[in-house]
């Protein structure tokens, strides 16, 4: 079974780093989305099995019976939030990339050389 | 004060003033006297925290949540990360002052400052947590905010920029939170101290090596490595001046605070076979961005290779490996981090007095300010390594590191790259000071305001270059801590 995770962890990852070369920004975008759920998956295979026990334990009692690491549990979670609000952040800006240039491709966005002119000089009151 | 307050003010303060900052914002004036107010009680309490993780008393730790600590997530008043947390503040002060003349009410209106306060207070959590996840989380926060400040005008290069700066964070963080999972899986904890307890006694395994060149790639993306370091002076070219400097001085010294706590730190002996891959990356950065600096005309590029390049200098320090190189790491970074970020004041400076960015169109800057071109002159000699001043002990100290280790070929490819950068600089000032005005250019003023943050560094710069004791003290005692971590 972690071997079969571990698998499809990998090929995930694959996938969302062949993406993330493309020159589309929104593939970019997406591969990125995936890059992190295959980090996610990977971070559960790596330490989600049973058989480690948690930091907690019942009053009195010395152990608590089998149970799944709650900190990967945590750790995952925390992620999950950071990989989503890092894709929305990301999302706003291929959208504001799209809406200068009205392309998706990255090397349009490279175009722009920043010539003094381009660049605003803003003077203070 | 206590301890917990202590350790929690350089990051909640800011972090909470960015909070207030954003809901600020509509009204500029108002914004820009508050944020002053909350960088400089940062100063104020990151100065106090240093000065109690330098006295005897034993290890300042607040873990929060009631846990004990080695299982919650904390803050430690540990060496490195606490004078860097000092630095921080100096520069964050600086920055703020010399921002009245270059930031104006429109990029106040658009959150700078409320974006600028989120990326100190980060960058603060990220030098002071004990756990290693949690150090993965700061470094998510700071690029947000990093990407925030970079797109603060919406144009187009700035587009560009920030989606370079995105992907190339986002990828090595991903490469970082993977090492994280796989060593979590190895050894069971995350806290730092734990870790390398673990680690230090235990062989190496296929997991944990998987983990540590994982953690060393990703942190190495961040700080600006080569080959990692294609992103960075593009990325910084777009960001606003101010913006650019702090970035200079807070970002890539973060990425590379955290590979030295990870390799010299949690990894210890562990990573000596390490060493020598991290020696050809600090060799390949510092020659190939020095030469790098000799083909650009942007100023802002210009600097930008020399940030990277001085990188390379710190990992020729970690890469030693001895406690003698450590400590001469963490002399560089801290000069180093002054330094960056006055340069980059400096040559907005130079762009708001001559109207350009390029080195062909620049110039006179030595007949119209004198003053000026004194304050931009420490920083640019101490970058060169010229004594007395700060970049001569740092140089000195690496050089003498590396031949201590039998690591002559290191230290040669140091001098030349040291020679490469006198060039470098040299052509900055002639072009940019030294060469007489463009006839078909205006002559402006450089603002007191400007004036005043640079001046702040470069006194900064001066004292550490007349007086080297005491920071080459506090870096011999944060070598010591790194290595001793865990045992």
């Amino acid at each position: 079974m972690t071997l079969l995770h571990a698998v499809t962890a990998a090929i995930v990852i694959a996938c969302a780093l062949h993406m993330i070369l493309s020159r589309n920004l929104v593939r970019i975008l997406l591969g990125l989305a995936l890059l992190a759920t295959g980090t996610n998956l990977l971070l559960f295979v790596a330490g989600g099995k049973g058989g480690r026990q948690p930091p907690l334990i019942r009053e009195g009692a010395k152990v608590l019976g089998p149970s799944a690491d709650p900190t990967v549990q945590a750790l995952v979670l925390t992620a999950i939030v950071i990989g989503f609000a890092l894709t929305v952040v990301l999302a706003t800006i291929v959208l504001r990339g799209w809406r200068a240039t009205r392309s998706l491709d990255a090397r349009d966005l490279d175009l722009v050389e920043q010539s003094d002119d381009a660049h605003a000089i803003e003077l203070a009151p | 004060m206590n301890d917990a307050l202590l350790l929690l003010a350089p990051v909640g303060l800011p972090l909470g003033g960015a909070a207030l900052a954003m809901l600020l914002r509509g009204r500029p004036a108002i914004v820009e006297r508050f944020a002053g107010l909350i960088v400089a009680l940062t100063a104020l309490a990151a100065f106090a925290l240093l000065s109690r993780a330098l006295d005897p008393r034993p290890l300042a730790v607040a873990v929060f949540g009631g846990w004990p600590q080695g299982i919650g997530v904390g803050f430690a008043a540990r060496l490195p990360g606490a004078v860097l947390v000092a630095v921080v503040a100096l520069i964050a002060v600086a920055a703020s002052i010399f921002a009245r003349a270059d930031i104006g009410p429109r990029r106040r209106r658009a959150g700078y400052d409320a974006l600028m306060l989120a990326l100190v207070g980060s960058v603060n959590g990220a030098l002071l947590t004990t756990d290693l996840f949690n150090l993965y989380v700061w470094f998510e926060l700071a690029l947000v905010a990093a990407l925030g400040l970079i797109l603060i005008d919406r144009r187009r290069h700035q587009v560009g920029g920030a989606t370079r700066y995105a992907v190339f964070g986002m990828v090595g963080a991903t490469a970082i939170l993977v090492g994280i999972g796989l060593l979590y899986g190895a050894t069971g904890t995350l806290d730092l101290a734990s870790l390398a307890a673990i680690l230090k006694t235990r062989p190496a395994s296929v997991a944990t090596a998987v983990a540590a060149a994982l953690l060393l790639s990703g942190f190495a993306l961040k700080s600006g490595l080569a080959p990692f370091h294609v992103w960075l002076p593009a990325s910084y070219a777009a960001a606003p001046l101010t913006v650019a400097a702090v970035f200079a001085a807070l970002m890539t010294k973060m990425g590379f605070f955290a590979l030295m706590l990870v390799v010299a730190g949690v990894f210890g002996r562990g990573a000596a076979q390490l060493s020598p891959v991290i020696a050809i990356l600090a060799a390949a950065t510092m020659l190939l961005c020095a030469l790098a600096t000799l083909a650009q005309t942007d100023m802002r590029r210009l600097i930008g290779y020399h940030v990277v390049a001085q990188v390379g200098y710190m990992a020729a320090g970690l890469a030693v490996g001895s406690a003698m190189g450590l400590a001469a790491a963490i002399f560089y970074m801290v000069h180093s981090m002054i330094v960056q970020a006055n340069l980059f004041l400096g040559i907005g400076a130079i762009r708001r007095a001559t109207g350009s960015w390029d080195l062909k169109r620049t110039g006179g800057m030595v007949r119209s300010d004198p003053v000026f071109v004194f304050l931009l002159a420490i920083p640019m000699l101490s970058l060169a390594g010229i004594p007395p001043l700060s970049g001569f002990w740092a140089k000195l100290f690496v050089l003498r590191a590396s031949v201590a280790a039998d690591m002559g070929w290191l230290a040669l490819v140091s001098l030349i790259a040291a020679m490469l950068t006198i060039v470098s600089v040299a052509s900055l000032w002639a072009e940019a000071c030294w060469k007489a005005r463009p006839a078909d250019r205006p002559a402006r003023g450089v603002p007191g305001a400007m004036k005043a943050g640079m001046a702040v560094l470069s006194a900064a710069t001066l004292g550490i270059g007349l007086f080297p004791q005491p920071l080459w003290v506090i870096a011999q005692a944060s070598a010591r801590t790194l290595v001793g971590m865990g045992l």
